[in-house]
């Protein structure tokens, strides 16, 4: 096995404030999301060993609530909904623009150069702004895809 | 449940009243009626889950429920049969189907698998859904092959994993329409700390989970004309393989295996009994030097590849109570290989040895590179009962009605001893059978059942006395049983001096490889069909194994000798879960 990319020690500080107790898995995966911005597999391993819960488990749980997640996350993140109101305003569109600029096929949501992360999200509740998009925390409404364009160029810049 | 256990407390199934006595749910009384209600997701021995809908009754008062999950209760009028019942399995059926893989032909659990079964009892003609296509590659392990498309998420296999066996590597991931049964990380099952007992695989009402299938390899070398190909038969085949040609669980038909395998082309047919045999005169000569000399106690078996694989992941620091002695499957294969080219003037090339197991774990076993010499395995393949039988259709033969043939020399001969080998208890009976001989007053001829150690119960205990000396037994099997036992060895609750473990409820008679039963007490019948083979073999203990004995003279000197050490024992792996995922600080 080559070198973890998570220190262990961390791992373990989160898990003694949770005082190592199994039935705290939600809220020691949330303190781990928080510390790595995302759950690392060997993080996920070393909590399931040393709780003496199932790795399956884990995963399981980790993979159940849409706010975990496996993947690490771009420097830049950015959400376009897709719910009705965007959909019918053609967010399909933009989505499909975004991952041919950033080279993403199918369930790939973060470039190769960890640049970005392209994710889809429903309703964001802004549906009078439809088209919406929310770029690194920052509501963006009324988007065509040469508005998403320019905002990508200046991100890139 | 006991206090559901009134009496004179009765319920109503379609105009027919049924005495309540403990059951859990309304399911189990229903059945008492005969009346069968069709499930997917529910297991009498697992807990309830309560998902798939298909066991809906109407309550009176109630209207629909689904009758696994609602315990009985006195005065309780129930209709299994009317128009919306029907209606309903019908609908879940369909949907279920519109999920599934339909390609019953290409799957190799056609014919027993209870979807299809449900499918063309409840004549389901035409399913009103769209197919939902998923293409989820297949995951070929070395003892169980996951098809992810064909699975239903019935979660049976879940929770055996997890519940009889404590092991858990299976589990749902994600949710909703991405549901799956997935390992950690989806990882291929063989790279997690399965250990291959194909217990899941027994409980899947569908093609999803399978025992990996070796008969290709099989017929591969039985029609290459310059192998001499050779095989062993374990002892809890017997009592199962006559299941998928009409015989009741336990009758035995040992003899008719033997004209089938000759039939396919074996070149020698020899019974695993001796291989087991052979185990116990080397393990419990340990047992008899760990005494003498002072050893690791308890002493713990370690015939089962199920559970020392569970050992080397969960009880790392019960390696030293680990006997050294191989299984039977891997003695008997050694002893084959080793003396076998010269025995027939060949080469060990073109020797081929193939085992034929109740066990999945076995082919896994077969694949440790500890026994292999330079590469080459000593067992070549390791097939199932499942997969003997399939081999046996193939091949046309019509089983019920084969001639008897006795087993090859020079290993042809067994005793009683190697033939329980096939239920949980049995190996630690054979091991007494061996070790009373050294009391002072050994017990008499005839008088060689220790009936304690039998039975269907997870966790059994007996005491002998040998030379004065007080000598505690247990036995476990599956592996949440053993789990509790080692556990309270640990706290020191309990204490023993030899502990047999099988991995699989009740022993191999029970093993993940074994054809699937629609009877409810295949196990107790099964059992009880090796038992009484015992009794109808002439000798009942392995040191008289006259075979046995010549093999020790002519080749292995004697018990635990050096070169005994070096064909039949064995060593063990720390294989604890930190280590095994590169997660130690
Ligand atoms: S083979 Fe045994 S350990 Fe492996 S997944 Fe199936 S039940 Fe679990
Ligand atoms: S793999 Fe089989 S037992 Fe497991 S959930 Fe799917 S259908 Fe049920
Ligand atoms: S109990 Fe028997 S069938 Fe089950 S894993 Fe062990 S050896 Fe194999
Ligand atoms: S649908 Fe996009 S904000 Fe409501
Ligand atoms: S069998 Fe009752 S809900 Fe599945």
């Amino acid at each position: 096995m080559s070198e973890s990319v998570v220190d262990f020690d961390v791992i373990a500080k989160i898990l003694q404030k949770h005082k190592n107790d199994p039935s705290k898995i939600i809220p020691i995966l949330q303190d781990v999301q928080k510390e790595f911005r995302y759950l690392p597999k060997d993080a996920l391993l070393y909590i399931a060993t040393t709780l003496n819960i199932p790795p399956s488990k884990v995963y399981g749980v980790a993979t159940f609530f849409s706010h975990f997640t496996l993947e690490p996350k771009g420097k830049n993140i950015i959400k376009i909904c897709d719910g009705t109101a965007c959909h019918v305003k053609k967010s399909g569109d933009i989505i499909k623009a975004l991952k041919k600029r950033f080279l993403l096929k199918d369930k790939k949501v973060t470039s190769d150069d960890g640049f970005i992360t392209v994710e889809t999200v429903s309703c964001l509740g802004a549906c009078g702004l439809a088209p919406v998009i929310v770029l690194n925390d920052e509501v963006h409404g009324d988007m065509t895809l040469d508005k998403v364009m320019k905002l990508m160029d200046d991100l890139e810049a | 449940m006991s206090e559901n256990k009134q009496e004179n407390f009765f319920l109503t199934v379609d105009n027919i009243k049924v005495p309540i006595e403990g059951e859990r749910n309304i399911l189990e009384v229903i059945r008492k009626a005969k009346i069968e209600i069709p499930t997917l997701c529910y297991n009498s021995e697992l807990s309830i889950h309560g998902g798939c809908r298909m066991c809906m009754v109407e309550l009176e008062g109630r209207g629909l429920v689904a009758s696994c999950s609602v315990p009985p209760v006195d005065g309780m009028v129930i209709r299994s049969n009317t128009k919306e019942v029907r209606g309903i399995r019908k609908t879940v059926l369909e949907l279920v189907l519109a999920n599934h893989h339909q390609n019953c032909y290409t799957c190799g659990k056609s014919t027993v698998c209870n979807l299809q079964q449900l499918a063309k009892d409840y004549g389901i003609n035409n399913i009103r859904f769209k197919r939902r296509e998923k293409e989820s590659p297949i995951d070929v392990g070395l003892c169980i092959t996951r098809d992810p498309d064909k699975c239903i998420l019935c979660g049976q296999c879940i929770r055996m994993c997890s519940e009889i066996q404590s092991v858990g590597c299976i589990g749902f991931g994600f949710r909703s329409s991405d549901a799956e049964v997935l390992t950690a990380f989806n990882k291929n099952i063989d790279e997690t700390e399965c250990v291959g007992c194909g217990q899941c695989t027994q409980v899947c009402p569908t093609g999803a989970l399978m025992n990996t299938s070796n008969i290709k390899d099989v017929w591969q070398y039985l029609n290459d004309p310059t192998k001499t190909v050779v095989v062993q038969i374990a002892p809890a085949v017997r009592t199962a393989i006559g299941e998928p040609f009409g015989f009741a669980p336990g009758e035995v038909t040992t003899d008719k295996m033997v004209t089938a395998l000759k039939a396919m082309g074996f070149d020698y047919v020899f019974d695993t009994c001796f291989g087991a045999d052979l185990t116990i005169m080397e393990e419990a000569t340990e047992f008899v030097s760990r005494v003498k000399n002072g050893g690791t106690f308890p002493m713990v078996t370690s015939c089962c590849p199920g559970w020392v694989n569970f050992a080397e992941s969960f009880y790392p620091d019960f390696e030293k109570n680990l006997s050294s002695c191989r299984s039977p499957q891997e003695m008997f294969s050694s002893v084959i290989k080793s003396y076998g080219p010269k025995m027939w003037g060949i080469n060990r090339k073109d020797l081929k040895v193939i085992s034929i197991m109740p066990c999945t774990a076995k082919k896994e076993e077969k694949d440790k590179d500890k026994f292999k010499i330079e590469g080459d395995p000593n067992t070549d393949f390791s097939i199932t009962t499942q997969e003997f039988a399939q081999m046996i259709k193939e091949c046309g033969i019509d089983f019920r009605n084969l001639a008897d043939t006795p087993f090859d020399h020079p290993f042809g001969e067994k005793t009683g001893a190697g033939v329980i080998f096939g239920s949980s208890g049995g190996v630690a009976e054979a091991a007494l059978r061996f070790i009373m001989d050294f009391d002072e007053n050994p017990p008499a001829e005839h008088d060689f059942a220790f009936k304690a150690v039998r039975g269907m119960e997870g966790i059994k205990s007996a005491g002998i006395e040998l030379n004065g000396q007080k000598f505690n037994i247990a036995v476990a099997s599956g592996l949440a049983n053993t789990r509790k036992l080692l556990n309270d060895v640990k706290a020191g609750k309990v204490s023993y001096d030899f502990i047999e473990i099988m991995a699989c409820s009740g022993g191999c008679l029970n093993g993940g490889g074994q054809p699937t039963s629609k009877d409810r007490d295949y196990k107790l019948k099964r059992m009880a069909g090796i038992y009484k083979n015992d009794v109808d073999q002439k000798l009942h203990k392995s040191q008289q194994n006259p075979d046995i004995i010549k093999l020790y003279k002519d080749y292995l000197e004697s018990p635990g000798s050096h070169e005994a050490h070096h064909k039949l024992h064995t060593h063990y792996e720390d294989k604890n879960l930190k280590k095994k995922y590169g997660v130690e600080k």
